[in-house]
């Protein structure tokens, strides 16, 4: 390997991957033997920055300069002007949107986005090529396995586990060194280490990032834990569509097993463990564990009853520990810098940082490691850069389906696994929509129910028949059709699933229809009394007006597909509101925003 | 894998590879606007990475800039230390970068031959 002057790194991550910066990547090569820079230059490919927002992202060091929206064509004018003459292209470095009259950023360190995180879990993406095993052991790669085998029992990883009061990621929040323990201490012949990455949260992607660009973490996580409870085979379940993270994840087992860090006698010390990887179809419930061991057996991915628990019985009935790749991603970490490291940030029950991925009506879209702790505004005002167009911030919907909605009273509450649960939501995964006042909490509802519904694997009645029934009910409000009466049946519906449900897909399903209900009970009602839908969605609710304010331009009526539009030139238009479609389309063609909708 | 050292070794090799992606003490500007380039700065940019690159300065970057202004005293080089005070090197050549490098940036001591101060006086 040669020692460069410059290095170029282009995100691949899922997000600019599908903006193109593989072929960006391809101009850099191009334009770099073109101007005979080969060997003084190093093009990268990486995991996700988190500022998916302004993707496709390349940053250029040593400046660290932080270019975004890459356009293809932009390779050659960076390296023209930056890589060649070291004139770093001010017109393409991001733009900071969170103060309006802040200058450009130069670099990567100065990002507003970036200053309130703590990257633990993401610290090496968008640092490292996850492609090159030597540059995650160059980061401290594998040395926490090698301390592990070499200087450590299996008790006192798991006590160090315990002690840093890590909990599990991927939703419940479990200690993890509890879990640990309850396999460690159980019999079997065999035991299995399995990793959950199997991310189905509508708006939740931080798994399959840490995947794409820092697949080693995992593979050394896994080895790990595999030894603290005696296991030698371990597999990660995910799914299939998340190419990107499948592929780096082959590589990176293929290159563990090269060096002797998969396998047998692993730094000579007897110990064996291996990996496999196996793939799901994407189905939400088989990120539920017991439905996940069901499809790495070959069964229709379906839970059964707990207990007994997989520590007990699992994967073929064996002792089988089941972790989140978040979880898992900062257990090296915790190995290396110790258990009080890991608890001294975060709160007095929630140790750690948790990435977010921001989504929805939010300035800054992307991926986010904050501390336990940190509150709501912060997330969506410092961090996320504030609700776009103006817009009022409404509600944020975290933990996806199995989760509910805070409010903007909550604002100022610290996010972590008790509180939010306090607030009628949960950490889940970590997916964070946020929405404006242009969302209609029941129509937000009705999106959720109409996920679950689709992905209920139908085992249970409550969860097959019930969330059916539940939907239903909210479509009729959404239509129109909505009755006195109606929002005492899906209380009480609502919480008949959440009691009788056999997993937790059911259990929390009817969570978005709970915590809408109780924080925004009177959109409900407006649906249902005034047939009005106040945030202006549901299209049965609606009429479209045309105001004074019309100039009789005609755009609109040339626009309308359903020609219900008349009126003269330069003369006030008027829409037949029994033709009309809702369509939306007049009012987006009107240039004086004369058309309005109640 | 057959042992810890195995792995150190790997890592301290690997590790001067990326360094470049991280923050430093000393830093190292090279004008390398077209006034440089004609100058002959790259092959003086590519000596100082080189001699840092032999001597394992791990805290050392070396980065490119545009026209300092001066174009007739180019290949310019300017040092900067932690603090952030910083030396100007003039009519630089590989052969004197070495040399930068090697007094300069190893022991402390400032070729003041070289220097934008040597050329007035």
């Amino acid at each position: 390997m040669e020692l460069y002057r410059s290095h170029v790194l282009i995100c691949g991550g899922t997000g600019c991957t599908s903006s193109g910066s593989d072929k960006i990547e391809a101009r850099f090569h191009e334009e770099i033997k073109k101007n005979g820079l080969e060997k003084e230059v190093k093009v990268i490919r990486t995991g996700c920055f988190g500022l998916c927002e302004v993707g496709p992202v390349v940053v250029v060091y040593p400046e660290g300069s932080f270019y975004a929206h890459v356009k293809e064509e932009d390779a050659k004018t960076i390296t023209e002007e930056h890589l060649l003459k070291g004139r770093i292209v001010k017109d393409l470095l991001y733009y900071e949107s969170i103060e309006e009259d802040s200058d450009q950023v130069k670099s990567i360190n100065e990002v507003e986005f970036y200053k309130k995180q703590v990257r633990r879990v993401l610290r090496n993406c968008g640092v490292i090529d996850p492609e090159n095993i030597e540059e995650y052991i160059a980061m401290d790669g594998y040395a926490a396995l090698g301390k592990v085998l070499t200087e450590m029992e299996p008790a006192d990883v798991i006590n160090i586990m315990k002690q840093s009061g890590l909990r599990g990621r991927g939703g419940g929040g479990f200690p993890t060194g509890v879990k640990w323990s309850f396999a460690a201490g159980a019999k079997g012949d065999q035991k299995y280490m399995i990793c959950n990455a199997d991310e189905g949260d509508p708006g939740a992607f931080m798994d399959r990032s840490v995947l794409e660009g820092d697949p080693h973490a995992i593979i050394e996580a896994m080895a790990i834990a595999g030894y603290a409870i005696g296991s030698s085979q371990g597999y990660v379940y995910i799914r299939a569509e998340y190419p990107i993270a499948v592929h780096r994840l082959e590589i990176a087992i293929g290159q563990a097993k090269e060096n002797g860090l998969l396998g047998k006698d692993i730094f000579g010390t007897g110990f064996d463990f291996d990996l496999e990887i196996r793939l799901g179809a994407g189905a939400f419930v088989c990120g539920e564990e017991t439905a996940l061991l069901q499809s790495i057996e070959g069964f229709r991915g379906m839970p059964r009853p707990k207990p007994p628990f997989p520590a007990n019985k699992g994967l073929w009935q064996k002792p089988t520990i089941i972790n989140n790749v978040e979880t898992l991603a900062n257990i090296p970490q915790i190995i290396l810098n110790g258990a009080e490291w890991f608890a001294s940030i975060g709160t007095e029950k929630s140790k750690g940082t948790k990435v977010f991925a921001l989504g929805g009506k939010i300035n800054n879209t992307g991926l986010i490691e904050i501390p336990m702790g940190t509150t709501l505004r912060e997330v969506i005002y410092d961090i996320g850069g504030g609700i776009p167009n103006g817009k009022k911030f409404k509600a944020v919907q975290t933990g996806g389906p199995s989760g509910g909605c805070i409010t903007y009273e909550h604002l100022d509450q610290p996010l972590d696994y008790d509180n939010l649960i306090a607030l009628g939501s949960m950490m889940g995964s970590g997916g964070m929509i946020v929405l404006d006042e242009d969302n209609c909490m029941v129509d937000i509802a009705r999106f959720f129910l109409d996920f679950t519904v689709d992905e209920s694997c139908g085992k249970c009645t409550p969860c097959r028949e019930g969330t059916k029934r539940m939907l239903e009910m909210l479509v009729k409000i959404t239509s129109g059709q909505g009755e006195e009466g109606d929002i005492e049946k899906l209380e009480k519906l609502a919480y008949t699933i959440k009691d009788s449900a056999l997993c937790g897909l059911g259990q929390t399903a009817p969570n978005p229809v709970i915590s809408t209900i109780r924080y925004f009970r009177d959109e409900y009602e407006a649906h249902i009394r005034d047939k009005k839908c106040p945030a202006g969605v549901c299209k049965n609710l609606l009429t479209y007006y045309i105001t004074d304010a019309c100039i009789g331009c005609t755009k609109c009526a040339r626009n309308c597909p359903v020609n219900c539009i008349s009126g003269e030139v330069k003369k006030l238009h008027v829409i037949d509101s029994d033709n009309c479609i809702k369509c939306g389309a007049c009012m987006e063609a009107c240039p004086v925003d004369a058309i309005i909708k109640r | 894998m057959k042992s810890l050292a195995e792995l150190a070794k790997i890592r301290d090799e690997a590790k001067n590879k990326i360094d470049l992606r991280g923050k430093k003490n000393t830093r190292i500007v090279v004008g390398m606007a077209t006034c440089g380039i004609a100058a002959g700065a790259r092959p003086v940019l590519l000596a100082l990475v080189e001699e840092i690159k032999k001597r394992n300065l791990n805290d050392v970057e070396v980065v490119q800039t545009g026209c300092i202004g001066v174009c007739v005293l180019e290949p310019i080089v300017e040092v900067y230390n932690e603090t952030g005070e910083k030396v100007t090197y003039i009519e630089m050549t590989p052969e004197k970068a070495r040399k930068v490098i090697a007094d300069h940036i190893v022991n402390g001591k400032v070729v003041s031959e070289y220097t934008i101060g040597a050329k007035k006086a």
